[in-house]
């Protein structure tokens, strides 16, 4: 009797089901539902519904503070606002900044990853330091830098004055507000560019520089050959992301400046925001709105093509 | 992988040193070199220190000209006022918007959590009808202005009576962190072989428990990643909650503290405690995911 049992034991195990395939009414393609839908759902109440909404308040003169039903007004609000002077004069500051900050963030942040990619040691601790002001709370970095720039008794006009300079009114002139908003902004931002440019630096294979060294390459030649077409692409993208997240900028602003000196600092995203909380326009800011959103939607939709382009590579 | 930058370490050093031996001019040059990151590390860092020096200063130092650098009496009574009621016991304005805003982060956290991982898995594993462009649709809606926005959710959140209430932060910012988590957690599912799965169900469990007990576990580390970083998001919000709230019982802490400088008076040094109470956890939680970074700052886009 022992025998048997001996050999068929082991056998018993694998025979019988280990599970008892709880669940198996479930399909894979109600599972895939089931999984997706409550994320849709949630994103198509908050995200989409309400632009929905907005897209359809854009075509009236609706007011919060006024109790009359909206009237349907077609395209007045969108003639008004592309033919508004004041428009105009915000998509230029919105530009300048965009342009400025973006910019002056891409050069400092890939000469910030370069010059750390040629250190051997203490890269990890280089790198955590950099980051900082990045993880920051544009609350706390607009505060800050208010605070240092303040004309009396902020630290920067110290400085200056110590070494001989006279005080500046860095958020107060006309022709200064926007250059410092693009400075705070430059500072808050180049540890993301450093960043992706480091790991677009440390994924160049080593082969390639060792290649250019026994073919006696210049170092200007391994950079502009070797080193700059592989960390492009990484870095484009870093650069597009930027550009869309400047171009919504609306805290650092409120914070820094309020939108002053008059309108010198005042973007669109803050413009927004004054004509519909502040002028209770509410028809004409969602008009606003779905404009900015366009903008928003065509410079995702490259973002998004160069990543598809990056991924599938 | 998310890009791991100490890892070329060891790699950089060996080549270094295989390079012909330095001549005079190549040890000048990386002098100069580490002079300028010294220079750059500086100026990023001044503001923080700053800061930090700012909120330890008493009140006549904190305004003092020219700036004191160094060399100024320590005190922690702004730290106190951050917490406690000035001339009272009680906790201040400020130790309620604290406590509103862990909650608010915490909670639209693990909203976004439950539904993003999930979610993640069967875009992921399953091949769905216009899969990518379902995705970049979702990436999409995370690049909207919150200032347009706003405005709408304001109108809804006004006919729901949820305006000024914890409940709607809540809910806004589980939808902001959702396409970042799905995105992020799509990267990290990628990474376990669906073998596991086709094995798991070969033994005969359905694909629901394959997930559950043997996907699932593997993911844990991720999840805790991705939930860090949509914890440090969610904290750091303001555009949402300075326009959503207004009554201190449901106010989180970025608008409390941008509202100290509404006044006519401004307590500099107040600002600078309770900005850096508000911005220690964040730089806590932030080194812990330093393997992630890349990932989580071009949420959950970008990763080799």
């Amino acid at each position: 009797m022992a025998a048997p049992d001996s050999t068929l034991q082991p056998a018993a195990p694998l025979s019988a089901p280990p599970a008892a395939r709880r669940f198996g009414w479930l399909g894979d393609r109600g599972l895939a539902a089931l999984f997706i839908s409550p994320a849709l759902g949630l994103l198509l109440f908050l995200s989409v519904f309400p632009l929905l909404w907005a897209l359809y308040l854009s075509f009236t003169d609706y007011s919060v503070t006024r109790d009359v039903p909206a009237q349907w007004i077609w395209f007045e609000n969108y003639v008004d606002l592309l033919t508004s002077d004041q428009v105009h004069q915000r998509a230029v500051t919105t530009a300048v900044y965009v342009i400025g900050a973006v910019g002056l963030q891409t050069v400092l942040g890939f000469t910030i990853a370069y010059l750390i990619s040629r250190r051997a040691r203490g890269r990890g601790l280089m790198t955590t330091l950099f980051l900082t002001p990045m993880m920051l709370s544009p609350v706390v970095v607009g505060l800050f830098w208010k605070f240092m720039l303040d004309a009396q008794f902020g630290v920067v006009n110290s400085f200056l004055n110590t070494l001989g300079l006279g005080s500046v009114e860095w958020l107060t002139n006309q022709r200064l507000a926007l250059l410092s908003v693009i400075v705070v902004d430059t500072w808050q931002w180049t540890p993301f560019i450093m960043l992706i440019a480091l790991a677009g630096l440390t994924a160049v294979p080593r082969y390639l520089y060792e290649a250019a060294e026994i073919d006696r390459a210049s170092e200007w030649f391994r950079f502009r050959r070797i080193t700059l077409p592989l960390v492009w692409p990484l870095l484009l993208i870093a650069v597009l992301f930027r550009a869309i997240e400047a171009f919504r900028l609306f805290d650092l602003v409120y914070i820094l400046t309020n939108g002053g000196p008059g309108v010198a600092t005042e973007t669109l995203s803050f413009h927004v925001y004054k004509t519909a909380f502040l002028g209770f326009d509410t028809g004409r800011a969602s008009a606003y709105g779905i404009l900015m959103v366009i903008v928003v939607i065509v410079m995702a939709q490259l973002y998004l093509r160069y990543l598809n382009r990056l991924q599938g590579r | 992988m998310a890009v791991r930058v100490e890892d070329a370490v060891p790699v950089e050093a060996t080549a270094r040193s295989a390079a012909p031996p330095p001549g005079r001019r190549r040890s000048l040059r990386s002098v100069v070199e580490i002079v300028l990151l010294a220079v750059l590390l500086v100026v990023m860092l001044f503001p923080v220190v700053w800061m930090l020096e700012t909120s330890l200063k008493e009140g006549r130092d904190v305004y003092a000209v020219p700036a004191k650098l160094l060399g100024f009496d320590v005190t922690f009574d702004h730290y106190k006022d951050v917490f406690v009621q000035r001339g009272g016991t009680g906790a201040s304005d400020l130790a309620v918007s604290f406590q509103n805003s862990v909650l608010v982060a915490g909670l639209s956290t693990i909203i976004a959590t439950v539904l993003g991982v999930p979610a993640a898995w069967a875009y992921s594993r399953f091949t769905l009808k216009a899969k990518r462009d379902q995705l970049f649709f979702i990436l999409s809606t995370r690049f909207m202005p919150p200032v347009v926005v706003v405005i709408p959710i304001f109108l809804m959140y006004r006919d729901l009576s949820l305006i000024d209430t914890k409940l709607g932060l809540i809910l806004i910012y589980s939808a902001f962190n959702l396409p970042f988590t799905i995105w992020m957690m799509k990267g990290f599912v990628d990474e376990v072989p669906s073998e596991y799965e086709d094995a798991a169900m070969l033994d005969g469990y359905s694909r629901f428990e394959a997930f559950h007990r043997f996907t699932l576990p593997l993911l844990v580390p991720g999840i805790a990643a991705t939930a860090v970083f949509a914890l440090i998001f969610s904290w750091n919000e303001f555009v949402f909650a300075v326009f959503l709230t207004s009554s201190e019982e449901a106010r989180t802490a970025p608008p409390a503290i941008a509202g100290l400088i509404g006044g006519t008076t401004i307590d500099w040094g107040l600002v600078a405690a309770s900005a850096m109470v508000f911005a220690v956890p964040v730089l806590l939680f932030a080194f812990l995911v330093r393997k992630h970074l890349v990932a989580g700052v071009t949420l959950g886009a970008v990763r080799r």
